[in-house]
This record gives structure tokens, sequence and C-alpha cells, in this order.
């Protein structure tokens, strides 16, 4: 049984949770990622692992409520148990020693972004963190990034908080002004990956992304998950999540990540109506 | 030459109707599709064996099940005793009485098949483990842990049953590690509900349990535990049955559109996540009007026929080579061929259509036609210069087998793979690495239930050799391996 130990909101439609999982807690890297059913009729669905506390036995998860399973998983609280719980999966990030690092992150993708940073930094690693998102309130883990990045940056749409604009825009000037990086980390939308990681080839740093696909057992069975890299087929459970961000075919990611959309409302519409209000 | 009286031969009575589903029906359910005997037909059916006293079924079966044995009792109305004598040599008699090929094995050699029909083997064993399933009132028989020792299994799929099954019979404390929620492997994800009801699978599952087994759901090997820390933490040896592993894609242009599935992928959301149900379940799963699968083994006909009941228009096969060469039982196909799957043979793909916004609209094919023997021994296709046409489709499904998953043995030094990436073993199912044994798809490829079952039962045999001392704990020989493709 995986508890709930403390679960805090972090941006409207945005939680972090700690959640009771010893054997996940030792022995996770950065990068790695979880699987969790929520109940019976429940989806499998990944998320990643943001953090661990091997003495509490604990893993820091985010979700951000865009589908019918993390609409389920806001309506968790302290004590509540996940049904299933599976992992450390996936391959950790390669952490090395490059020197001047960047860490870009949109949205959501700020969360799996922090365990690399925290990472490239204890490794003896100068880590620029970029964040963005589209209004100040959006912004996650802000303090934490702070903490594990030399210099930190944000990028908002409306410009409520850091320079107004993209985070691209804001890491292509950053490299006008004259600052070099020895490599990338990239997480977020598609489309900000995608045009982060048009800005990083054309400077030559090397950049991974971790991607997100869809995804069913976890394991490598299914190949829903798959992606395009470099021309071939990989598999983001067992071959990613992260992948060489100028091989990634973005556009075909973005195309199959919208594969349940339409279906997206009646899941909604489908859960009990006690449980299909609003969160909080 | 009078002194003999005239042997009166009464002729033999045909093999007793099994009954079904008519195809109408069934196409509108996901209920089994054959019914069962009832014990009436079955006493019936029991009759025509002729009990030979050197009976060439058992050696077609892959467990060595005492066929005549079994039968003996079934003829007596001992089912009860029937069931008991199945259970020495089969963990699973209900499941393979459903999905073990008794065409190519049991029921090919059975002398009473020489003429007319044979004796339905696989029909009866159902019978018998439907019974002992739902009519028994016999406690499982309780296993006393004489060896000290625990062995690990890695999955719950038939291999890892029939070595669990055999290693508890053997007197070890045995636990199983599955990665799925639920346990059974191909028994749950795999073959669907009308062919295998889950019910029996998690019933048999049940009894392993009572048996003794401990079975830990949402652990994969390599991952959350590796084979070295199974090792060090006290199992004295561990069975790998990981099954088939990664999906093999068509490696044409459009395999990333919407609307197109591995075979796996597709079963797993149906079988497993129970898509069909959506949004009751909140697993979805997309089957357009018209239904394209490709390949020619069971999994492709369980594809096809898991589509047909989700109530699309069409659903076709398409295959590259001919009927002779398809590698699905004969039963799969006719009962397909009832529920109105049409067949495209000798036909390949050439490339997947996008319907201009990520999703697929059509298959472009191309027939083939058949040329020389290759490695497998089946004909090579070639492609017919100028015959491309196109198919509809806005689902399709790719059923070409599977490639080995490497979680294991790159995260286990000194395990062996073959060059195709599948376990190396010896005849008995030991591994290049102390310890460690392995049987099933994972060291033979993509292959059936029965002969998983069969190499989970040896490698049970060598574990408790080893454990006791009397053999090497590694591969002493390698053993030579037949391949079986899929496609």
């Amino acid at each position: 049984m995986h508890r709930i130990i403390f679960k805090e909101s972090l941006a409207p439609g945005v939680t972090r949770y700690r959640v009771h999982a010893p054997d996940v807690a030792r022995r996770r890297k950065p990068g790695q990622f979880v699987l969790l059913r929520l109940r019976e009729e429940g989806e499998r669905f990944p998320l990643t692992i943001v953090d661990s506390d091997s003495e509490e036995g604990s893993i820091t998860l985010i979700v951000q409520e865009v589908g019918v399973s993390s609409a389920l998983m806001a309506r968790l609280n302290p004590g509540d148990a996940i049904l299933d719980l599976l992992g450390p999966l996936g391959r950790p990030t390669k952490i090395r020693r490059h020197g001047d690092c960047v860490c870009v992150g949109g949205g959501i993708g700020v969360a799996p972004l922090y365990p690399i940073a925290a990472a490239l930094t204890a490794a003896g690693n100068r880590v620029t963190g970029i964040l963005g998102a589209r209004e100040q309130r959006l912004l996650i883990l802000e303090e934490e990034m702070r903490r594990v990045c030399a210099d930190l940056h944000i990028a908002t749409d409306d410009g409520s908080s850091g320079t107004r604009g993209l985070v691209s825009d804001l890491l292509r000037d950053r490299l006008r002004q004259g600052e070099r990086y020895a490599f990338a980390a990239v997480i977020g939308p598609v489309p900000m990956m995608k045009a982060v990681c048009a800005v990083t080839k054309e400077a030559g740093i090397p950049t991974i992304v971790s991607l997100n696909p869809i995804m069913v057992d976890g394991t490598g069975m299914c190949g829903g998950c798959r992606v395009s890299v470099g021309g071939e087929t990989r598999f983001a459970c067992v071959d990613g999540p992260e992948f060489d961000g100028h091989r990634v075919d973005f556009d075909r990611l973005a195309l199959r990540l919208k594969g349940y959309h339409h279906l997206r409302e009646c899941a909604l519409q489908a859960l009990e109506p006690r449980e299909a209000k609003a969160p909080q | 030459m009078s002194g003999a009286p005239p042997t009166v031969r009464r002729p033999r009575p045909p093999r007793q109707p099994m009954p079904h589903q008519t195809a109408a029906a069934r196409v509108t359910n996901f209920c089994e599709v054959a019914l069962g005997l009832t014990p009436e037909l079955a006493q019936a059916e029991a009759e025509r064996c002729l009990l030979c006293r050197k009976p060439l079924c058992v050696e077609g079966c892959p467990v060595g099940i005492d066929i005549p044995g079994f039968i003996a009792r079934m003829v007596k109305g001992d089912f009860e005793g029937a069931a008991r004598t199945l259970r020495e040599a089969t963990d699973l008699p209900a499941v393979c009485g459903r999905v073990c090929p008794q065409e190519t094995q049991c029921e090919k050699v059975c002398v009473v098949g020489r003429k007319g029909e044979p004796v339905a083997i696989g029909r009866l064993e159902r019978f018998v483990g439907d019974w002992a399933r739902t009519e028994s009132s016999a406690p499982p028989p309780s296993l006393p842990m004489t060896r000290p020792e625990r062995v690990a299994i890695v999955g719950s799929g038939p291999a890892g049953i029939a070595a669990a099954g055999e290693l508890l019979r053997r007197g070890y404390r045995v636990t199983i590690f599955e990665a799925l929620h639920e346990p059974g492997g191909v028994l749950m994800y795999g073959i669907p509900e009308f062919r295998l009801p889950k019910e029996i699978v998690r019933h048999e599952i049940q009894q392993l349990r009572r048996l003794g087994a401990e079975i830990r759901t949402n652990a994969l090997v390599g991952q959350t535990v590796t084979v070295e820390e199974l090792l060090g933490e006290g199992f004295g040896a561990v069975f790998l049955g990981t099954g088939a592993g990664l999906p093999i894609l068509l490696g044409v242009p459009g395999e990333h559109l919407n609307g197109v599935y591995s075979a796996n992928e597709f079963l797993i959301r149906i079988n497993l996540m129970k898509a069909h149900d959506f949004p009751r379940h909140h697993t979805p799963v997309f089957v357009g009007r018209r239904v394209v699968v490709v390949g020619g083994g069971n999994t492709a006909m369980d594809a096809a026929r898991v589509a047909r009941r989700l109530g699309p228009e069409k659903v076709c096969v398409v295959y590259r080579r001919s009927r002779a060469e398809m590698p699905a039982r004969a039963e799969e196909i006719a009962h397909g061929l009832e529920e109105g799957i049409e067949f495209f043979l000798l036909t390949a793909p050439v490339k997947l259509l996008d319907r201009g916004d990520g999703w697929v609209r059509g298959m472009e094919c191309v027939r083939m036609e058949l040329g020389e023997p290759d490695a497998s021994g089946r004909r090579r296709p070639h492609p017919i210069a100028g015959s491309h046409f196109v198919l509809d489709a806005e689902t399709v499904i790719v059923a070409l087998g599977n490639n080995p998953n490497r979680i294991v043995p790159e995260t286990a030094a000194g395990l062996d793979v073959t060059p195709r990436g599948t376990i190396e073993v010896d005849v008995d199912g030991a591994t290049t690495k102390l310890g460690v044994f392995a049987g099933g798809d994972n060291v033979t490829g993509g292959a059936t239930v029965i002969l998983a079952m069969g190499a989970g039962k040896r490698a049970a045999a060598a574990m408790d050799e080893y454990l006791r001392g009397q053999r090497d704990g590694r591969a002493v020989a390698k053993a030579t391996r037949v391949g079986i493709e899929e496609n």
C-alpha cells in the first residue's frame, strides 16, 4: 500500500504529493518515473519522480490536472492509498561533469527538470536555470530551482514574472550576450521543447529532453509510447524517457499526444457526480 | 480356422460436437465462443479413447500428461480422479484445454485419428479442468515446505506458473514477481476473454497462492529489483519467465500515426484494462469503421476477433504468405471467417496513409507471390511489381511478433543472450549465470502457452537438482534452439 503522506497545491490545478514508497525512494535516480493506477477501473499512467526522501521512505510527485486520472489523483488526500505503483522505471539521466549547464523548464515540465538540475549541481556543474510559464501564478518550484541553480531566469507570456516572452527567446538572448553552455536539459510542453532545441542546436549545445508520451504497461510490451528519434522508432518507457533533443521528431510526438483528446470530456463526464466536482 | 469367433467391430462413434455460440451472437459479446461439453457429452467422448497401452498422445504432450489415465477415470465417471491425474502434470488444465494447439500435439498422434477424428483430448482436459474448478469439493493438496531454500520466479505467465507449481510440489518456498498489477502474464493481457475467460486465470493464480506461492505484483525485475539482489537476498535460485518482450512494428512509413496499434497494445488495452468498457473503465481504445490487422499468427486472429466485437463495419487480416503458411491455429482462422473477418493473403503493407491530421486513413499494400523456402522452411514471399492497392482503415493493428526485452539481461551480469537477444540456455533451462534458469518466450521467441509451461517445468526440475547439489548451476552445453517466427 502506498499512502499519501503530504499534499499541497503549487498552482491552480497543480498539486505536489509525498507518497510512501520506500523501495522506490531508495533506488530511484534523477530522470526516472513511476507508473500509477488509482482504482480498479483506472488507467495506468506515468509520473516523473521529482524527489525522494529515503529516511521518510517517500517520493515526491507533482500532478497537473488534465484528464480523468489526474482529476482522480487530485481528489486523493493524505492517508489515502494509491492502488498500484510501479517503479522506478526508465533510464536515469546520465549525470556527468560538463562545466556550465543550462536547465530549461516550461510549465509542469519544471517538475521533472528539478531532480536533473539538482543532480547536475551535485556533480559539480554550474547550472543556470531558465523557467517559463504562461503567467506568474502558474510557475512552480521557483524556490527549489533557485536553491539548486547558480542563477535562475524566468520568462512568462504576460510578463507577470521575469521577462515577458518565451524561454527559447530568453535562452537565445543569453547566448547572444556571450553565455556559453556545455550541456542543456530541456523539459516542457512539446512546442517549447521544439523551440528551445532549435536554439541549442544552432548553438551546438548537446541537449537532452524528457518525453511523456502515452504509456500503458511501461515495461516495453505495448509500444504505445513509441517516439521517432533520428528516424528510428524508440520506446520512451525502456529506451527513454530522455533522448537527444536534436533528433526527436516533436511534430509526431505532438500528434500522438493528442490521440485520445476527443475522449477526454466523455471520460470526465462519466465520473460519478460527486467526484466530478471541481477540486478544493 | 473355424474355432475363432468372428470379431465384431462396433463402428467407433463420431467425435462429440462442441456446443458453440453462433457467430451472429458472439460478435456482439466477449463471452466464450466454445461453451464446453456437458458431463454426458464428455463421458461419451471419453469412451472413444482406446486407452492405448503405449500411448502416443502422452509423447505428443509438452508436459507429459497421463492422457489415457485421466480419460479412463472419466469413462468411469470419476471426474475427481481425472482432475487429480491432470494436476500431477499440469497446473493449468482449464487453460491448456482451451488454448493448446492439440491438433499438432496429442491429438495429431492419437490412434483413433488414423480413421476418422481423433479423441478430443483438449476438450476433455478443459471439461475436467472446469469441473474441478466449479464442482469439485476436494481441498487443494497441502504441500509441505520440505526444502529450506527460497526460489524466485520472474514473471507470472505460463512458464512462471508451471515452474512455480513444480517447485512448490518439490517442497520449495516460492515467490513470484510480476511487473503488471495483475498476475497471469499473457493469459491475462494477451489472450482474449472469449477464448480464455479471465475468471479461470484468476482461479488458477489463486490455486498457486493456496499452495503457498507468494505473488508480488508491480515488481519489474531488472528495474525495481535486480537478479543479483534476488540472489543476494536469500533466493537460492531464480527462474526467468519474462515472456516475449517488445512488439515488432511494421517498419514502413506511417507507423507513428494515431490509430496504429501493436497487437500487444490493442490487446492490453482491452483484455487487461477493459477499454471496450470505456468510459466506465478509464483506458480508451480507438476502433474506426474499418480495421486492418497485419499478421498471420494466433495473436493476429485474437486482435481481429477482438476488433470485430467492437462494432466496426469491416475487419481485414493482411498476411504476406498464403493460408498454408499461416501460423494461426486452423480453429482460430475458421472462427474468424465465421465472424466475417476478411483475409487478404499474399498481401504486404507498403505504407500507412495519413488522413492529414496525424490519423491513419488507410494502408497501401502490394500483392505477393511465393518463391523458394527461407530459413523457417516456409516459401519466401516476393512483391509483384505494379500490384499496389489501398485498403481503407481508421485502425491498423500490427501482429508481427516480438523482440526480446533487454531489461533483465542488461541488469544481470553474466547472463548471456543469443544474437537475436533471447536468453542463452542449455537443454534443462540453465542460463550462463549461476543459479539462474529461464524458459518460455524469452528463450524461444514467440511460441505457445504449453511450450512455455513445458520449459518452466523442466527448468524447475533442474533448479531442484541444482539446489540439492546434483547439477551445475549454470548452462553445461548450449541447446540447439528452434526459433519460431510469428510473421
